[in-house]
């Protein structure tokens, strides 16, 4: 496909996005608007991802792209083969080998270092939207500082299940400014958003929003003194490689519904066994 | 002028439907003269939008829908209206035995809410990982190939069956998910046909899932598309997307078993949603179920969807977004009904018209009757 400019988009659509990535730096949680191209893959499949990492990829980048955490579920094979047909870089599986890792829905176990980029796919960047759909109403939320109905609903779940039911994309406080949603990863996850020493840029192409968090930023996920922040996480070690500190996919086995329990990250799991 | 409009009416009509006819003999200016496609060459190459005809005209009738398609020139809702009208002259004899979904012979089974099942995820004929890019599929890679297409090929001689529990089942059985549906209603009610009895509101769920089966694709879509992004609550997880076919069994009077007339292809989305309930213990998942003839992906997921969002009442959830609300989503969602009355628009209207602007004119004071001028300018 060489009839196609490096990274499928053009030079001057790939910065656009990277300026739109420079103020989300500079505002981190704060989400910024942009001309979100369509791209050949469907939104919902990673549009807004596969955009930052299109806009700032250069030849020299290693690429791991992982969905559910795996690098060989059906759309990160997608979209690494997306990659690799229009720009050619080295893509790789191994977590420490990349310099870009583009991700739905995990974080890899293996820490992330500093100099690496962890680019998120989001499909609904405002962590307010089932509360409040308006964007009209939340941008004046936002601006206030006003996340009382996220408080809320927390509450709510307090008194109807005695805890916070969230399992995923759990609300999360950056710098004690904005509120932000993490994309639809496991609560699990959540506390390797903190201080990372990566730089992580979420990229929601349908709703065309940007937002990042620079190396080292502060997270914390939303919570009350008494009902503090307490993620789920299966019990079980791995059936392959018997990690007991991943997070699990669990796989039903046979017709009695036998579970199997396995690490969600393959690169993190191979590297154990 | 108004004269030659009013009595030329007649010659016009003939000459607009020659025009018409003109353009289906010839295809485009640009075209050259072509014979007409017969309809199992258009089924084969237009098989979804065939599918999506039948769908929403609910009358499986592959060869018929093609042929309505390309009288439509390509226009889905024309070719809808057109197999309805058709559907229409039809006796309606037996009803068939329900269908067993768990009997589908699939060529397409995937999970999204589990790596993998029992039986495994088969990804069979999809877009879905294919990059949008022309003459993509002319350019697959030559090695694999072949044995992809063996194995398909394999796999549409020798279909698998469905067996053993689904992945509802499961859940169900550790007490995570509501259990299937019991309608209070009696047989006979469940099974009323919407196209033979009229709608009442409250809607029962059997009127709702047959209204949703054959509603509009880009109206529900548009729908379901609204409640993941707040309007509506909903966190829905897809448990199973099976396209298949389904043998369709009758047991006429005279016999005491049934009878397989055949088989129709089917898309079944089974989609699990939010829990619900008020205390810990009670808290289980909720389901949302769509159902569509041939194979219709986006169609049954947004079914699904909205199924879901329809039964907010139910469920003591509160009505706020367009897609809770049944009568509006139900009353809507019939193309044939909805292009009928908005295109109705282009039929003349002066006479109702005329007392309007009368009305206005009276209010400005200018009183009912037109002056000599607008006379003149008619």
């Amino acid at each position: 496909m060489t009839h196609y400019n490096f990274a499928y988009l053009d030079e001057r659509s790939k910065r656009a996005i990277r300026r739109s990535l420079l103020k989300a730096v500079a505002i981190p949680g704060h989400q910024i608007p942009f001309a979100s191209r369509e791209m050949p893959l469907p939104y919902g499949w990673g549009t807004g991802g596969i955009q930052v990492t299109a806009s700032i990829i250069g030849s020299e980048d290693v690429l791991k792209v992982i969905d559910q955490g795996a690098d060989d579920t059906t759309n990160a094979v997608s979209i690494r083969q997306f990659f690799e047909s229009v720009t050619a870089v080295r893509t790789t599986t191994r977590t420490t080998e990349a310099s870009i890792i583009q991700t739905r829905h995990r974080i890899p176990e293996t820490p992330l270092r500093a100099g690496q980029i962890l680019v998120y796919q989001v499909p609904m960047p405002e962590p307010l939207f089932k509360l409040e759909p308006r964007r009209t109403e939340t941008r004046v939320l936002h601006a206030l500082g006003d996340y009382s109905l996220m408080y809320l609903q927390l509450y709510d779940h307090i008194t109807r299940y005695e805890r916070i039911a969230i399992g995923y994309d759990y609300p999360v406080l950056i710098e004690g400014r904005y509120l932000m949603s993490p994309s639809p990863i496991p609560a699990y996850d959540v506390p390797k958003m903190h201080r990372n020493p990566a730089l992580q840029l979420f990229g929601a192409g349908r709703e065309k929003r940007l937002y990042a968090l620079p190396p080292y930023t502060r997270v914390e996920p939303l919570a009350f003194d008494d009902y503090p922040f307490a993620p789920l996480q299966v019990d079980m070690p791995c059936s392959i490689c018997g990690a007991t500190d991943s997070y699990k996919d669990e796989i039903i086995v046979d017709d009695k519904g036998k579970r199997q329990y396995l690490c969600s990250d393959t690169d993190y799991c191979r590297g154990r066994s | 002028m108004s004269y030659v409009a009013v009595k030329g009416g007649a010659a016009a009509i003939h000459a607009a439907h020659s025009l018409v006819a003109e353009q289906l003999r010839c295809g485009s200016d640009a075209a050259p003269r072509a014979e007409m496609p017969d309809a199992a060459t258009l089924r084969a190459h237009l098989r979804l939008g065939v599918d999506r005809v039948m769908a929403e005209a609910s009358l499986y009738a592959p060869e018929l829908a093609a042929q309505m398609l390309l009288q439509a020139q390509g226009d889905t809702v024309e070719a809808v209206f057109l197999l309805r009208a058709y559907r229409a002259t039809l006796s309606r004899y037996l009803d068939a035995e329900p269908f067993d979904t768990q009997k589908l012979r699939f060529q397409r089974r995937i999970s999204a809410a589990f790596k993998d099942m029992p039986g495994g995820q088969q990804l069979g004929i999809t877009y879905d990982y294919s990059h949008r890019l022309l003459g993509y599929f002319d350019k697959l890679p030559e090695e694999n190939l072949k044995d992809t297409a063996d194995e398909a090929g394999e796999a549409r001689d020798h279909p698998v069956f469905r067996r053993g529990p689904g992945i509802m089942d499961h859940l169900v059985q550790e007490g995570l998910m509501e259990g299937h549906h019991t309608d209070p209603a009696p047989d006979a009610a469940m099974n009323a046909d919407i196209t033979r009895r009229p709608p009442e509101f409250p809607a029962g769920r059997c009127q709702r899932l047959q209204t949703l089966a054959r509603a509009d694709e880009g109206f529900l879509l548009g729908l379901a598309y609204s409640t993941q992004r707040g309007y509506g609550q909903n966190h829905p997880f897809i448990a199973e997307l099976c396209v298949g076919s389904a043998a369709v069994e009758l047991c006429p009077p005279e016999l005491d078993f049934s009878i397989c007339i055949g088989y129709v292809e089917m898309t079944e989305c089974q989609m699990i949603n939010q829990f619900h309930g008020n205390s810990p213990e009670e808290a289980t998942l909720t389901r949302g179920y769509g159902l569509v003839m041939g194979q219709a992906e986006r169609k049954a997921i947004a079914m699904a969807l909205v199924d879901r969002a329809l039964r907010a009442r139910e469920l003591g959830e509160k009505v706020t977004a367009p897609a809770q609300d049944e009568e509006f989503v139900l009353s809507h969602c019939d193309n044939v009904e909805a292009t009928g009355f908005v295109e109705h628009l282009k039929l003349p209207h002066h006479v109702d018209f005329q007392s309007e602007i009368a009305l206005l004119r009276a209010m400005h004071g200018v009183g009912a009757t037109p002056s000599e001028q607008a006379d003149d300018a008619l």
